[in-house]
């Protein structure tokens, strides 16, 4: 019976563990509930800066930002967003091989690179990796607020004001459904006239892009000073919410999936405790009968 | 189509008015802005203060936003508010008391102040109660 009593400790091992799971994923589907109306609440706000930043960079104005100019690309910035905790899947694995598919292109034309690391893991990650860590940040916890982005970003758009810097993106993982989550690259700056999500099907005014310009109240530069900076860090906020409710989804996704495998080891491992326990049945009956009838 | 245009208020948290309008009026740092359909391309920052929103056959909505900025296309009309209320949701009694608190740290020379801050809060609850009155003033009307 020696085997058949490993067989149980085993079984009851495997037992505990699916009860941690099973716990972790009803902590992440109720986190993920948050987490997603977090996400929906910031988007209209983010997809219509997006939309009236398009129209800027369609438009052909006064005075022209430093974030709107075109420069030759000898340096590229990352905003990596990622999770502080594991256990959540390829979610973060994905994300930094879609980066690294995007910064070796880069340095094929010659760019060097830079990025900034928000979330422990995408830390943990580019310091393993040896990239240019310029910016890091972890902890953000599950409701970040801007404040808390702002001195990362700033890093990076100081380094883009002082043209050390000649393009940045950000890397995060979209939301497309509690299943799936798409890790996407968004061009932040310069900024490109393709952002909005109506580019291409507008009015005829926008049909000829850098033939009208807008009034300005109070003047241009003022306004876009500042609407600039509000652009780039409600993308970064958005990006951070969205990256944050993907990692409640993957880390639920998971937790089910490990639950589900610790019950199929389960049964297997019973069926063989079974087949175990009946073996050292029969042997025993027939070592009765043998014994009886040898007497 | 000629005499309406899209609207679209947003604040950080979410989705405020989304519609088509025959007028909106708001308040620019330079001035009060009444916007009609086929308006010039124009980009302005919002001050802290009421947003009216004139519909299809005369029905007017008040919003309250405090500050952020404003995009106007000839067919469409975005505004991106910090933060953004239905006016009927301001609270009077909550505003009043704002003002006066603003007011009190704004003349308190003895103490530490960010004179800014301090602007900037007195600015928005004086910017509510004008919403709240222009909203009663038109309610006594009618």
């Amino acid at each position: 019976m020696a085997a058949a009593k490993e067989i149980r400790t085993q079984i009851g091992s495997i037992k505990n563990t699916q009860k941690i799971t099973s716990a972790m994923e009803m902590v992440a589907a109720s986190k993920m509930r948050k987490a997603q109306d977090l996400m929906k609440a910031g988007q209209p706000y983010a997809r219509q800066i997006r939309n009236v930043v398009g129209h800027i960079a369609d438009a052909n104005p006064e005075y022209k930002h430093d974030y709107m100019v075109e420069r030759e690309v000898k340096r590229v910035g990352y905003i990596v967003v990622s999770t502080d905790r594991g256990l959540c899947g390829g979610l973060n694995v994905n994300l930094f091989k879609a980066v690294l598919k995007d910064a070796a292109a880069w340095r094929e034309e010659g760019a060097e690179l830079d990025f900034c690391a928000l979330g422990s893991k995408a830390g943990a990650f580019f310091r393993k990796y040896g990239g240019n860590l310029v910016a890091a940040k972890s902890g953000l916890g599950e409701k970040p607020t801007v404040e808390g982005l702002i001195g990362s970003v700033k890093v990076m758009l100081e380094a883009y004001d002082e043209g050390r810097l000649d393009r940045l993106y950000v890397v995060y993982n979209e939301f497309v459904n509690t299943m799936t989550q798409k890790p996407v690259v968004r061009q932040l700056l310069p900024l490109s006239s393709d952002m909005g999500e109506d580019a291409g099907h507008d009015n005829e005014e926008n049909a000829r892009p850098g033939s009208w310009d807008y009034l300005y109240e109070p003047d241009a530069k003022a306004l876009l000073d500042s609407l600039l900076i509000r652009f780039i860090e409600s993308q970064v906020y958005q990006a951070v919410v969205e990256n944050g409710a993907c990692e409640q989804a993957a880390r639920m996704i998971a937790m089910k999936s490990a639950t589900d495998n610790a019950g199929n080891l389960i049964d297997d491992l019973e069926m063989v405790y079974n087949k175990a326990r009946q073996a050292a049945i029969t042997q025993e009956i027939s070592e009765i009968v043998g014994g009886a009838s040898a007497v | 189509m000629a005499n309406s245009f899209t609207c679209n208020i947003v604040s950080a948290e979410d989705s405020i008015f989304s519609g088509t309008i025959e007028m909106v009026v708001a308040a620019g740092v330079v001035g009060d802005l009444g916007i009609l359909p086929g308006h010039a391309p124009l980009l302005t920052e919002l001050q802290p203060g009421p947003v009216r929103v004139f519909h299809d056959g005369g029905k007017e909505d008040h919003f309250f936003v405090s500050g952020g900025f404003m995009e106007v296309q000839p067919d469409h009309v975005t505004i991106l508010a910090d933060a953004a209320t239905r006016a009927s949701d301001l609270d009077e009694a909550a505003a009043e008391q704002a003002r006066e608190e603003a007011l009190k740290a704004f003349n308190d020379k003895s103490a530490e102040l960010d004179y800014t801050r301090a602007s900037a809060e007195l600015a928005e609850a004086v910017a509510q109660l004008r919403t709240i009155q222009q909203l009663r003033k038109k309610a006594g009307k009618g």
